[in-house]
């Protein structure tokens, strides 16, 4: 078998008394968008976090392309390809949609240690963030001010921004998270999308658009990953129902 | 686009105002005027650059002045040691800020929030004790500078006009850089930073590096102030290191404008002449500043810029 794009091992993070990643493995191979699924507090975010680089993990380790990326910071995980949105919107609210997108596309394109040309005009950076806003349809909203912009659209830009530092690997931390009922559904077809391009990690709570996004399914509960296969198999998976789908069952009915 | 064009306008008014002040000053045989806005001018240069920290970067430096100090002990200290030449003072005065700025930021940007506002406090007071205790240099007194910079006769700084527009070049110089670095890849990545350093980071960008190297720029530029200021008094006293000092200049930013370009200098044109009429009028001076500067900041958001701004929208 091939090297896989990402590789996580015996990952453990406690916060205090509570092991909040509790020996983790998962592999990601290239191409594949895998998903990973758990109840509130299983620490989906914090799996992630420790991916991205926001927080070291106490053991284990977590290796991009055959290289060791434990102990990197963020900024240089970033430069390796690993893209992030994040689940509660984080983007420069006081800068344009196309700001925030060329940024992105400047941190991968030479150094930024630059002082006297006026970025704005460099057209590389201009047409990287119009080519990525147009992938997510916004391209007609570039120069507004994201502050004036609907979460739905900017959960589109936080997408774009990622997208604009061509990364093999991309971490969704909840891409749906409060989006509306066709907000979610251009969600979905923009992931089927994007997922040709590249290889996605995939945080989500909403069930349905997990089930038709991914390749494979990591269930997350208490930190521990209790099952890890194709859609098929977890929907059969008897652990998994009781600890999770019965829940999201009863959670989908009255939302 | 309207608020736009008043602002402008102001500012355009402003800059001829300062330009112009010489032929007012002969022509009224008003040589105080000139003295004043000199030391306004330098000050504004000052404030100018603490904006480009603090309104453009978000570090709030509450030690700016300690530049004024640096900039003007350099030229002082080595004029006392009979080096006169400006050619190596000014750039002597640079260099010493740029260290220093290089030294205080790397400490200080551990730091965040309150914290920074602290650390850059206490260290702007150390240089203020150590200047105090340097009593070849006059120590707590100061030091006099009997001697101004010399240019080698290209320009004569005891020419009070001379020496008043070599100020305003400097000062013209200085914003024109900052409108370059603001609008750079450089100056876009700080304003990123001050305006959501995490996401920052997960795009790439490195947050302390990019900053320091703003601190470190910001700091060059009020040391230059600093120089111009030992010059202007022909004199140089750790008071000028005084943590009320910084205040002053961190108060010009916010009653201007801060992160607007030309803020800082409408802010410097304000605070101090408020200052000297209302000290003229009253030695309680501080009493009617102190509500007033209340207010602008109160229902001013934006401070002198931002209220322009919304008057041009109406």
């Amino acid at each position: 078998m091939a090297e896989p794009l990402l590789r996580v091992e015996k990952l453990v993070r406690r916060f205090g008394g509570i092991i909040a990643t509790d020996n983790v493995s998962l592999d990601v191979a290239s191409g594949e968008l895998h998903a990973i699924i758990g109840p509130n507090g299983a620490g989906k975010t914090t799996l992630i976090s420790q991916l991205t680089g926001h927080l070291a993990p106490h053991s284990g380790s977590v290796s991009l392309a055959g290289r060791d990326i434990t102990y990197l910071p963020a900024y240089r995980r970033c430069a390796l390809g690993l893209a992030r949105s994040f689940q509660i919107t984080s983007l420069l609210l006081d800068f344009t949609a196309a700001d925030n997108v060329a940024l992105a596309a400047q941190a991968h394109a030479g150094t930024s240690f630059r002082f006297f040309a006026n970025a704005r005009k460099e057209k590389g950076l201009r047409d990287a963030a119009h080519a990525a806003l147009d992938r997510v349809g916004l391209a007609h909203r570039a120069d507004i001010v994201v502050s004036k912009l609907s979460h739905g659209e900017r959960r589109q830009i936080e997408l774009a921004v990622a997208l604009a530092s061509k990364p093999k690997l991309l971490l969704l931390d909840e891409p749906m998270a409060g989006l509306g009922v066709t907000e979610s559904q251009d969600m979905v077809k923009l992931l089927q999308e994007l997922r040709k391009e590249v290889s996605i990690v995939l945080v989500e709570h909403d069930m349905p658009a997990v089930f038709a996004l991914a390749d494979r399914i990591s269930v997350l509960v208490y930190g521990r990953v209790i099952a890890s296969g194709i859609p098929d198999a977890i929907r059969a998976n008897e652990d998994v129902k009781r600890a999770y789908l019965g829940d999201q069952h009863v959670v989908t009915h009255h939302g | 686009m309207k608020g736009l064009s008043v602002s402008k306008a102001v500012t355009a008014l402003m800059l001829a105002g300062l330009v112009l002040l010489p032929l007012y000053s002969y022509l009224s045989s008003n040589i105080f005027i000139l003295t004043l806005f000199t030391r306004i001018v330098i000050l504004a240069l000052a404030a100018a650059s603490l904006n480009l920290i603090m309104g453009f970067g978000g570090m709030m430096s509450f030690g700016h002045a300690a530049y004024l100090g640096i900039g003007g002990y350099a030229v002082g200290m080595l004029a006392q040691e009979g080096v006169g030449s400006g050619w190596i003072q000014f750039p002597v005065a640079l260099a010493a800020s740029a260290i220093y700025a290089l030294v205080i930021g790397a400490l200080s940007l551990r730091t965040r929030g309150v914290y920074f506002i602290m650390i850059t406090l206490a260290f702007a007071q150390m240089a203020y004790y150590v200047a105090s205790g340097l009593a070849r240099y006059g120590g707590d007194d100061g030091l006099t500078v009997y001697k101004r910079s010399d240019f080698s006769g290209l320009i004569n700084l005891s020419n009070r006009t001379q020496f008043y527009y070599l100020c305003l070049a400097c000062l013209f110089g200085v914003i024109f850089l900052i409108w370059r670095i603001v609008n750079s890849r450089f100056g876009l990545v700080v304003q990123g930073l001050r305006s959501n350093e995490q996401r920052m980071q997960a795009i790439g960008f490195p947050a302390k590096r990019y900053q320091l190297v703003c601190f470190v720029i910001s700091g060059t530029m009020c040391g230059l102030a600093g120089a111009l200021l030992a010059n202007n008094t022909d004199f140089v006293s750790p008071a000028v290191m005084y943590w009320t000092r910084s205040g002053d200049l961190m108060v010009m930013v916010i009653l201007g404008g801060m992160g607007t370009l030309f803020g800082p200098v409408m802010g410097a044109v304000v605070y101090l002449l408020l200052e000297e009429f209302l000290s003229q009028i009253t030695e309680y001076w501080a009493l009617i500043m102190g509500p007033l500067l209340l207010l602008i900041v109160l229902f001013g958001r934006g401070g002198i810029m931002g209220m322009l701004g919304r008057i041009g929208r109406g």
